[in-house]
């Protein structure tokens, strides 16, 4: 099977991507509400990121592993600890759980 | 408001977890029989993690190429709406470093740059963000493709949760917002009911229906 093509097509795919966002943003004039909503829409995108990824893998739950590293990431961030301490907490409170064999 | 040495310090952790990674796929990418140019020059033309891994994983399981490009595509759309937002650092800007810029948009560099208030330091801080995580990704990359199995087991170092983590810590400042805060819990509950139903990458999209009420309540307060 040759690679070629959909390799460019997922390249060139990806850049227009990139670019669409900075060339809309360069031809409009935003007002201060569609500033604070793209925000919103930002803190939405990293959120259901998040949740995505903590919780479900091929369709179904990931296991308790890694949700418990990333509520532990919660709480501290919540209790606005440091950006290294939030990291490292999650990964280690994940990699303790699977070094005992939870999944 | 964060110091600039802090939001380097960060960004370093940032790019050595993310160049681990990047080893990882490189090796996976190997190890499922692919050439090696192929997670090579992903890494340089496509430089976004989710996507490279799901095309790995359809090609990997024997899948159709095409089918592997439809798929990573669908889930880089977000970079659309992410590209936006870090929009205001890269203008005023010739064409050539806009398009630099854009490549360099990823989930860490945006959220690195929207927790920076100062314009000027938002794109200070996109930039370096940006052209790190490219040089760690790819060496990684590299390291991994030559070297083979040797760190392909991210998930028993937690990797998974530090990525959700770094973006935890990023975005926790503006969800003390009420408003922020419901509209992406909502969001939130749409993308995980979305997410065991549909391919990856729509249910983020689909998570930015949860804008629809914050847009009305803005209208109401403005």
């Amino acid at each position: 099977m040759n690679y070629v093509l959909p390799m460019v097509g997922l390249a060139a795919g990806t850049l227009a991507f990139r670019l669409v966002g900075p060339y809309l943003r360069s031809r409009t004039t935003i007002s201060p509400r569609v500033e604070r909503l793209v925000s919103i829409a930002v803190a939405v995108i990293f959120v259901a990121l998040i949740a995505t990824s903590a919780l479900i893998v091929d369709y179904g739950f990931a296991g308790f592993a890694c949700p418990a590293g990333v509520l532990v990431a919660a709480v501290l961030a919540w209790r606005t600890a440091s950006f290294v301490t939030i990291v490292v907490a999650a990964a280690a409170t994940t990699a303790t759980l699977r070094w005992f064999g939870v999944a | 408001m964060r110091s600039i040495w802090r939001t380097r310090r960060d960004i370093g952790l940032v790019c050595l977890a993310d160049g681990l990674v990047g080893a990882s796929f490189g090796a996976i990418a190997v190890g499922a029989g692919l050439p090696m140019w192929v997670p090579l020059a992903m890494s340089v033309l496509v430089f976004a993690g989710a996507a490279q891994f799901i095309v790995v994983g359809v090609l990997a399981a024997g899948g159709n190429p095409l089918a592997a490009m439809a798929g990573a595509l669908l889930v880089n759309a977000r970079l659309i709406p992410l590209g936006y937002s870090v929009g205001d650092s890269l203008g005023e800007v010739s064409w050539p470093r806009k398009i630099l810029g854009a490549h360099l948009v990823t989930d860490e560099s945006v959220a690195f740059a929207a927790a920076e208030p100062d314009p000027q330091r938002r794109r200070s801080t996109f930039w370096l963000c940006g052209v790190g995580l490219f040089v760690a990704w790819n060496i990684g990359v590299l390291g991994g493709a030559f070297l083979g199995g040797r760190i392909t087991d991210t998930a028993a170092l937690g990797l998974d949760a530090a990525f959700p983590a770094v973006l935890i810590a990023l975005v926790a400042p503006a969800l003390r917002d009420p408003l922020t805060r419901n509209t992406a819990l909502l969001g939130a509950v749409i993308a995980v009911a979305a997410a065991l139903i549909l391919p990856p990458g729509l249910p983020v999209l689909l998570a930015l229906a949860a804008v629809v009420p914050a847009f009305v309540a803005t209208k109401a307060t403005a």
